[in-house]
């Protein structure tokens, strides 16, 4: 099935308030739905037997800063069955916290669990109902979220005063 | 009975073992915590990180150019490999249609490097279930093929020969005939190989029923590559979804159901025999014409233009400083990488750098299976399992 007719079929089950925005680009579509439809939109994609998409190959994040709403959760979906592609968006503001929040899809897609954590860390997008909500890739201590567009690429440690100075900084002082 | 009572005492408390960061059968730096029933594995808690550089984050700060090296060292075994992800992904966010030849060199030097990653693990596979002999003698063919990637572009581990639209250079003089005198004898080593490990009763033992990873398992825990062909599932894209030409070779896909550590070897030593197939396809029917597509302002020009014509030398100058200015839109493309399914996610938003750079890392997610398939057994074969996993644990940090 071809991405257009994917994404009619969408429409039809979801309507228009749901399909929010669908940007085909080089025969790939991707559909923007609501943060707080994705579970619906998700388990319909998974499920319908046309669409069955059963394999998740990554869930990930960009952030639009400073645009509003900052980031954008995206799913990339695959049919093992049907050997078709999908793009399936969210938008997710930020909150008066510092974070993105959206529902987690571990329940539909296990392999969501290791891309949740990774885009939690690295964009502060709060997965809800993650079973495991712990850090990946980076240190524990950081509360910091270097995929973000206001995240400098370097400097010093005044540039990045919430990077928690590490034991090899510690060591790297003169001692008197 | 007193002493069976102090027996189920000890039982009684489970024991929880590190492993790594530096065990060598982590083939990088990774660690897991496991939790330990006598000797049976109750709980593994991988720990990731190590290895993590922030390649996203330093691709979204490069232009489109100056990606492709830092690609081809994300999987450093299978370094063509990721640069054939990542170009297709840029030639299809600039619409650029890559001609014949460089589609089929690229093929070659992909498979090239499937044997190159394949070999390497076999090596080190047997070496980690305590065979010490097959490394010596896949080293000696991955040699060869090291020697191949110097002769046509420079580098032995790293090429960095691809090129947004096709490739650096033509193939050097000789390439061919040594590419077909490779594919000739390596046929029979792989049978020496199997030799070493296929039918030897200690190997079969060892990784036989170990690591059972079962079809829904795989698919669920987005398993890919010959983690989930071991399973029975034929997702191979290459024939699912053809790329660079890849629907005009005649091959096989390597499928096994026996779902365990062994059946992950077989899929692997099919596919050595499988690209070595394509590859003398490959240079069997090398078409000719140009290496690189024309396109201005998003493909370098032909060598030998820069030194004789004007506005060649302007173009290569212009992109070389600024960069390609690509159109806004977002693409994504996915090829078969030895561990799997290899993504690359590009959002650009009309400068000369992607805006957003996601990575699709195959033994990232195959990791992610580790806890399933080792859960329940014992601790020596957790060795085996992650071996059998076939990770590069430069692609699993980034």
């Amino acid at each position: 099935m071809d991405q257009e007719t994917i994404k009619e079929k969408l429409v039809s089950k979801f309507g228009d308030e749901v399909v929010q925005s669908a940007v085909a680009f080089r025969d790939q579509v991707a559909v923007t739905v609501p943060k707080d439809r994705i579970l619906d939109v998700c388990r319909f994609l998974k499920e319908d037997p046309e669409l069955l998409f059963d394999f998740l190959s990554f869930v990930g994040g960009v952030d639009w800063y400073p645009k509003e709403p900052r980031f954008e959760v995206v799913y990339q979906l695959y049919s093992l069955k049907h050997t078709h592609r999908f793009r399936i968006k969210a938008n997710v503001e930020m909150a008066e916290d510092g974070l993105g929040h959206i529902d987690s899809v571990v329940p539909i897609w296990p392999t969501a669990n290791w891309h949740e954590r990774e885009t939690s860390e690295m964009f502060g997008i709060t997965f809800l109902n993650h079973p495991d909500p712990r850090k990946l890739l980076l240190p524990d201590p950081w509360n910091v979220y270097p995929l973000r567009k206001d995240f400098p690429l370097e400097g010093t440690e005044e540039d990045t005063p919430d990077l928690p100075r590490t034991a090899h900084a510690a060591l790297d002082q003169p001692s008197e | 009975m007193p002493e069976a009572a102090t027996r189920i005492d000890r039982r009684s408390e489970t024991l929880e073992l590190n492993i790594g960061p530096h065990h060598p059968s982590t083939h990088g730096v990774f660690r897991a915590v496991v939790e330990l029933d006598g000797e049976i594995i109750t709980k593994v808690t991988p720990y990731l990180g190590y290895l993590h550089r922030g390649y996203e984050k330093t691709c979204e700060n490069k232009t489109y150019h100056n990606v492709i090296p830092l690609a081809e060292r994300c999987d450093y075994m299978a370094a063509s490999g990721n640069s054939l992800t990542y170009c297709m992904a840029m030639e299809k966010l600039l619409d650029i249609e890559v001609p014949e030849r460089a589609q089929a060199i690229r093929v070659i030097m992909a498979e090239l490097s499937r044997i190159f990653s394949h070999l390497f693990w076999l090596g080190t596979h047997g070496h980690d279930v305590g065979a010490i002999t097959p490394v010596i003698y896949c080293l000696r063919e991955r040699e060869d093929i090291m020697n191949l990637f110097e002769l046509t572009a420079g580098g032995r581990l790293m090429p960095n020969y691809l090129r947004i639209g096709g490739l650096i250079r033509d193939l050097e003089d000789g390439f061919v005939e040594r590419v077909r005198a490779f594919t000739n004898i390596f046929d029979s080593r792989v049978d020496d190989y199997e030799t070493l490990l296929t039918k030897n009763p200690i190997y079969v033992d060892r990784t036989k029923g170990v690591g059972v990873l079962k079809p829904e398992d795989a698919v669920a825990l987005g398993a890919s590559g010959p983690m989930i062909r071991a399973t029975g599932i034929p997702l191979d894209l290459r024939k699912t979804q053809p790329y660079s030409g890849y629907e005009q070779y005649d091959f096989d896909v390597a499928v096994e159901t026996g779902c365990d550590s062994y059946a992950r070897y077989l899929v692997r030593i099919k596919e050595m025999r499988e690209s070595n197939r394509i590859i003398r396809q490959a240079i069997d029917r090398l078409p000719g014409g140009p290496i690189r597509a024309t396109k201005p302002g998003a493909v370098f020009p032909p060598q030998e233009d820069i030194y004789t014509r004007m506005e060649s030398l302007i173009h290569h100058f212009m992109l070389v400083v600024e960069g390609i200015k690509g159109p806004v839109g977002e693409v994504y493309q996915a090829t078969e990488s030895p561990r799997g399914e290899l993504g690359c996610y590009i959002v650009s938003d009309g400068g000369p750098k992607p805006y957003r750079l996601k990575w699709r890392g195959p033994a990232f997610v195959n990791l992610e299976s580790l806890a399933v398939m080792s859960e329940g057994s014992f601790l020596a074969d957790f060795i085996v399992i992650l071996s059998s996993v076939d990770i590069v644990l430069a692609e699993v940090d980034r």
